[in-house]
Parts: C-alpha cells; structure tokens; sequence
C-alpha cells in the first residue's frame, strides 16, 4: 500500500529522476567534518564519540595503535560501513551517511587500500587510462577515442608519480613501490577532492618512502589528503597536522613536535619508541 | 572507429593476408588442376577445409571470452550447436516436398513422427533472411538470459564452468526428444539446397568454403576491435581483478554479459556455416566433450591471442582426422598426452612459442601470474 502511495504522490520525484549530485560545498572550511560517531562490533565500541574536521587542501596524518578504528573510520567515510550515531559531512552539502560506496566515489573521495592492486597484464598508461573519469557504460567504452587532452591528463600523472619513463611497460613488473605510486595515480585519475590514503609506504625501502613523502606533499593544495600510517618516521617527513585516534575516539590533534610531547600520547603510543 | 581499429594493426594484417592467400590458393589448386595432378585439392577436401574453419570460428569465440575475460566456457558447443539448428531448420524447410515422403511442408521427420502440422517456431524458416537472423538471435538470447542471471549473481571461475557444462548437458538431453520437433536423435539431414544452389555441386561447396573464411576474418576483426578497445582493457581487468575494476565504477557484469553474448553470436555464425557443409546436425553437438574439446583447442593454440586460437583448431583437428584414420582408438590418448605436453611445457601454448621466437613480451596479454588455467 506504501507502495502505491508513494507512486501517487505527487510532490516528489522518483529517486532516478531527482536531480544528480550537486557540487561539493566547501565554503564553509571544512571538506569533511565527522561528529560524535559511534560504531559497535558485537558489543566492542569501534569508534567511540570520534569528531574530526578535515579541511579543503589540507594534508592530515592518522595515527595511532592497532585497533584504534582507523581503518573503521576510513570504511565509515566510503560507505563500507554505517555508524550507529553521529554523523558524516562531505563538505557542508553531502550527507555521505545517505549514500551508496559508488556514488560516495563518484562525489570525490578516493581511496587506496593497503595492498596495492593494480592490473598487472596492462600497461602502466593503461592502468591509468581506465581509472580515468569518463562514461563507463558498454557502448562509450567500446567507442572511446583517446583525446588529446585524455593524453595529457595521463602524462601529468603520470610525471606526477614519477613513472613517466615506466609508461609502457606492464604493470606486474613494477616493483611494490612503484605499484603504490601507480594506485595513486589511479585515484588522481578519477579527480577526487579527498584522498585515503591507507598505510602508504608499508614494505617501502628508505628512497621510495621519500619519494612517496613528495608526492603526497605535492598533492595537499590541489586536494585534501588523509593519510594512516604507522611509520612515525614518515609521518614526521610529510605532516603538518597530525590526529592520533586511541580506542576509537581522539586523543590528541597538532602538529607533529605538539602531539609527541603529549604526555597522554607518550604513554599508549609513542612510548613504544621513545 | 572500435571496428576499423584493428585493421591498420600488423598483427591482423598479417592474419588476414595469410587467410585470404590461404584460400585463394585452395580455390585456384580445386579449380585450375585437373583432377589427376598431385596439386588438385579435391571436392572433399574443400568441405574438409571449411570444416576447420568453423572449428577456428568457434575457438575464436571461446579465446575472446576465455582469454580475454577470464570466463571459462565449457558449454560453447551449445551455441554453436543452436546456430547450427537454425540454419538446418532452414535447409529443411528448402527441401520442399522432395523429401521421402514428399510432403511439401512437413519435413520427413514428422510426417513419420505423425504430425499433421508444424509446430509454431518451425514457422518463417522458409525464408533465408529469417533463419539467417535467428542464427545470430537464438545463441544470443539464450547467452544473455544465462549470463544476466550468472553474472549478476556474480557466479564466476569453476563454478561458473560448471553450469555452462550443465547447459549444454541440458540442451543435449532436450534436443534427444522427439517430442522437442528437433529430429531428436538422428537431427535434421537429407539437405538439398541453401539460398537456390544445390548442396551437392562442388561449386556450392567451394562457396560454403570461402563464405566461411569470409566469416572467420569478420569475426576476427570484431573480436580484435574489441580487445583492442577500452573495453577490452577493462575486459582484461574484470579477468585479474574483479573487485579493483568494480572499485573504478565499471559495472563488471555488463562488460561479461556484452563480450559473452557476441562470444556466442560468433559461435552460432560458426554452427550455421558448419551444418551446411557436413551436411548434419544433430544433439551430440551439445555433448560437454565437444565443448571441452573447443576449449583444448586454445589452450594449444595460446590463450588471450585470437590467432592461437586459430591455429589450435586448425592443428588439433587437422591431427584428428589424420589419427582417426590411422589408429581411431588412440585419438582420445592423443589429444589428452598433447593436452598435457602443452600445459607443462608450453603454458602460452603455440602462440607462446611464436611470441618468444620474436621476444615481445611487453605486448603479452595473459596473465603473468596464471599461465595455465
């Protein structure tokens, strides 16, 4: 019966007909804003009463002990997971808690998982020809014509990640750090105004890792940057802002030399390595 | 332009240039020597030729969904098997009333079986523009009602295999019913003539001959087109990492049902072309084992080239007909021992072999990670 009410109802649309995403409203600051979350798995609070404002352009560190909910967080923000209270703001437009992972995608968040996957029986251009933002039905894809400017769109990437002179060799040779520059690239691709950016530099040698410290500083300005990390060292090299998450809530918010004079933080985090 | 793409390729240059010399050279040496030279390809043999070319058809089919997209089909034969139905209700359908029992329009099967009418979906196989669509229609209906449910319960890998084995069982055991209006065990036969040409005349037969050559270059041109799309490259994705390409907002189960479909298209165009000239079908084109014998046949050839596809049908029935004669009983062991021999030694098969000779390994298309299957 609500059914058929639904269908008669005159002064709404249909969900298919109401008009597609809106641009992201950033005037107000903050490009993702995180209130009072709570999420609970059988009983064990997850996140608890976690707050977070990330702003537009800003590079922000995650870190924290195993457990702490920083993968939790992440799966809140993409859709993978819904909280039991509070709520998630993509800009001051986007209630991303209504939302579906593909079109949470499609809005801008990207998002690179910890293990690298790439596609490893096609080219380094091609892997990130088909991230690339475009039509992705059948009959679009079948016809698409590289243009030019789909050409230079990769080629910037593709000197972005460093992997210009890789271009047209397959993937699956790549060693395991340049696979994670090649996933990032594939999130720039898609032109995502928020990056997650999950453990980016675990198995990395000394090099890449610093290599990886440039290319995710270059990136903070043109878009927002989220990055969990373990690696305190690599955390040091690139962070402005650093929020350490512990038993699902925040513990402390600063810059790095603020948050590791912490004594709070000294105690559960850093005092393992100080 | 998906579809003129592949033609300024050399690789397909070079595959269409040998099979249009391939057959120019075969209609020269049928028509040109006499009959007692040792250069005369004979009548038979023509028919013998176009025999493997529906066979490399069919492969070809496979590779595209096999090779390229990871599917393995184990149950091509039935839409091979379809197409070859349709174009065989046509053929009798032309038949007319000289058949056995001379009915002009029941074919003989059913004047025998009693009927007094013919069934409905026998209808409008008296015109060749009909039949001709149906060939494309029937397979292609049947793959993508079987692949929307498949893949949209995201069914993959052996299970996948496991249930196009079963349909084809299916179709088999169906098409052995009288009751079906198919001819049941015997299948449909007696065939006189296709589009006004008598079936029996070594012209027609070089005609059926060259007319699927012609076939298998289309076919090849429009599986090349696609694999060398964008969606190929996406096809080749789904193949490696289903979940990633998911993740890059491509719907994975409309790219399978796509390439799947024309897949199946391909291989009922290759069972119409193949009735005429065997001058049968009937259900045992649906048995599973001429299915996972198709699918032998890339794998000796090369998954993921289209060519080795090609050559491993070629070659493998090729070695067939000569086995069959000399030792028919050691056929089977044959093709398991080559089987075999393949996997551990060649796991890119024929075209692996081909490839390494001129050291290309940047434009190797399979997976590194899983030679075999």
């Amino acid at each position: 019966m609500s059914m058929l009410e639904q269908l008669t109802n005159r002064d709404q649309v249909f969900d298919f007909l109401a008009p597609v995403a809106s641009p992201v409203d950033v005037r107000h600051g903050p490009i993702l804003y995180l209130e009072d979350v709570n999420v609970s798995f059988d009983g064990f609070k997850a996140i608890n009463n976690l707050n977070l404002t990330i702003d537009d352009g800003e590079l922000r560190c995650i870190i924290g002990p195993n457990g702490a909910g920083k993968t939790t967080m992440m799966d809140i923000i993409t859709g993978k997971t819904r909280p039991d209270t509070g709520s998630v703001w993509f800009g001051s437009r986007h209630n991303l808690l209504t939302m579906n992972e593909p079109d949470i995608a499609t809005l801008g968040i990207g998002r690179k998982f910890q293990k690298p996957t790439v596609f490893e029986a096609l080219t380094v251009f091609e892997n990130l020809e088909l991230a690339m933002a475009a039509d992705k039905r059948i009959l679009p894809t079948l016809t698409a014509i590289m243009k030019p400017e789909n050409r230079d769109q990769i080629d910037e990437v593709l000197e972005m990640i460093g992997l210009k002179d890789l271009r047209d060799k397959l993937a699956g040779i790549l060693s395991h750090g340049q696979k994670q520059w090649l996933e990032i690239g594939m999130l720039l691709m898609q032109k995502p105004r928020l990056l997650l950016v999950d453990e980016p530099v675990a198995g990395m040698t000394e090099q890449e890792m610093e290599r990886t410290a440039e290319l995710l500083t270059s990136l903070a300005g043109k878009q927002s940057v989220v990055v969990v990390e373990h690696d305190m060292g690599f955390v040091r090299s690139i962070a402005r802002q650093v929020t350490v998450l512990h038993q699902g809530g925040v513990l402390a918010e600063g810059t790095m030399d603020q948050v590791s004079n912490d004594p709070e933080v000294i105690k559960v985090y850093l005092g393992e390595e100080a | 332009m998906w579809l003129t793409r592949p033609l300024q390729e050399r690789s397909t240059q070079l595959f269409l240039g040998i099979l249009i010399a391939a057959l120019a050279v075969v209609t020269v040496l049928h028509l040109a020597m006499p009959e007692d030279s040792a250069l005369h390809v004979s009548a038979y043999t023509v028919t013998l030729l176009g025999k493997y070319l529906c066979y490399a058809l069919l492969a070809v089919a496979v590779d595209l969904v096999w090779g390229y997209l990871g599917i393995l089909s184990l149950g091509h034969g039935a839409f091979f098997a379809l197409g070859g139905y349709a174009m065989g209700m046509y053929l009798m359908r032309q038949i007319g009333d000289r058949g056995t029992y001379g009915d002009p329009i029941l074919p003989d099967f059913m004047v025998f079986l009693n009927w007094d009418s013919l069934p409905w979906y026998w209808h409008g196989f008296d015109m060749a523009w009909f039949a001709f669509a149906m060939v494309l229609l029937v397979p292609g209906a049947l793959a993508f009602v079987f692949g929307y449910l498949a893949f949209r319960s995201r069914v993959t890998g052996v299970y996948l295999s496991i249930i196009t084995q079963a349909l084809t069982f299916a179709l088999m055991l169906a098409f052995f019913r009288n009751e079906m209006g198919f001819g049941g065990n015997n299948g449909l036969t007696d065939f006189r003539d296709i589009l006004g040409f008598n079936l029996r005349t070594d012209a027609t037969r070089l005609g059926l001959f060259i007319a699927t050559g012609i076939a298998l270059a289309i076919g090849y041109v429009i599986c090349r087109g696609i694999v060398t799309s964008k969606l190929g490259r996406v096809s080749i994705a789904c193949r490696d990492a289903e979940a990633r390409t998911r993740f890059l907002g491509y719907r994975v189960e409309r790219v399978q049902l796509f390439v799947f479909v024309v897949s199946a298209m391909l291989a009922g165009v290759a069972g119409a072309l193949y009735v005429p000239q065997v001058g049968i079908i009937n259900p045992s084109e649906f048995s599973p084992l001429f299915s996972i014998e198709v699918v032998v046949w890339v794998a000796l050839g090369g998954r993921a080239t289209l060519y080795g596809a090609v050559i491993g049908a070629l070659l493998v029935n090729y070695a067939k007909t000569v086995f069959t004669g000399v030792m028919p009983d050691a056929w089977l062991f044959a093709l398991g021992g080559l089987f075999v021999l393949v996997t551990v030694f060649l796991p890119k098969g024929i075209a692996g072999l081909l490839q390494k000779r001129r050291k290309a390994p940047d434009n190797d298309r399979s997976n590194p990670r899983e030679a075999t299957a």
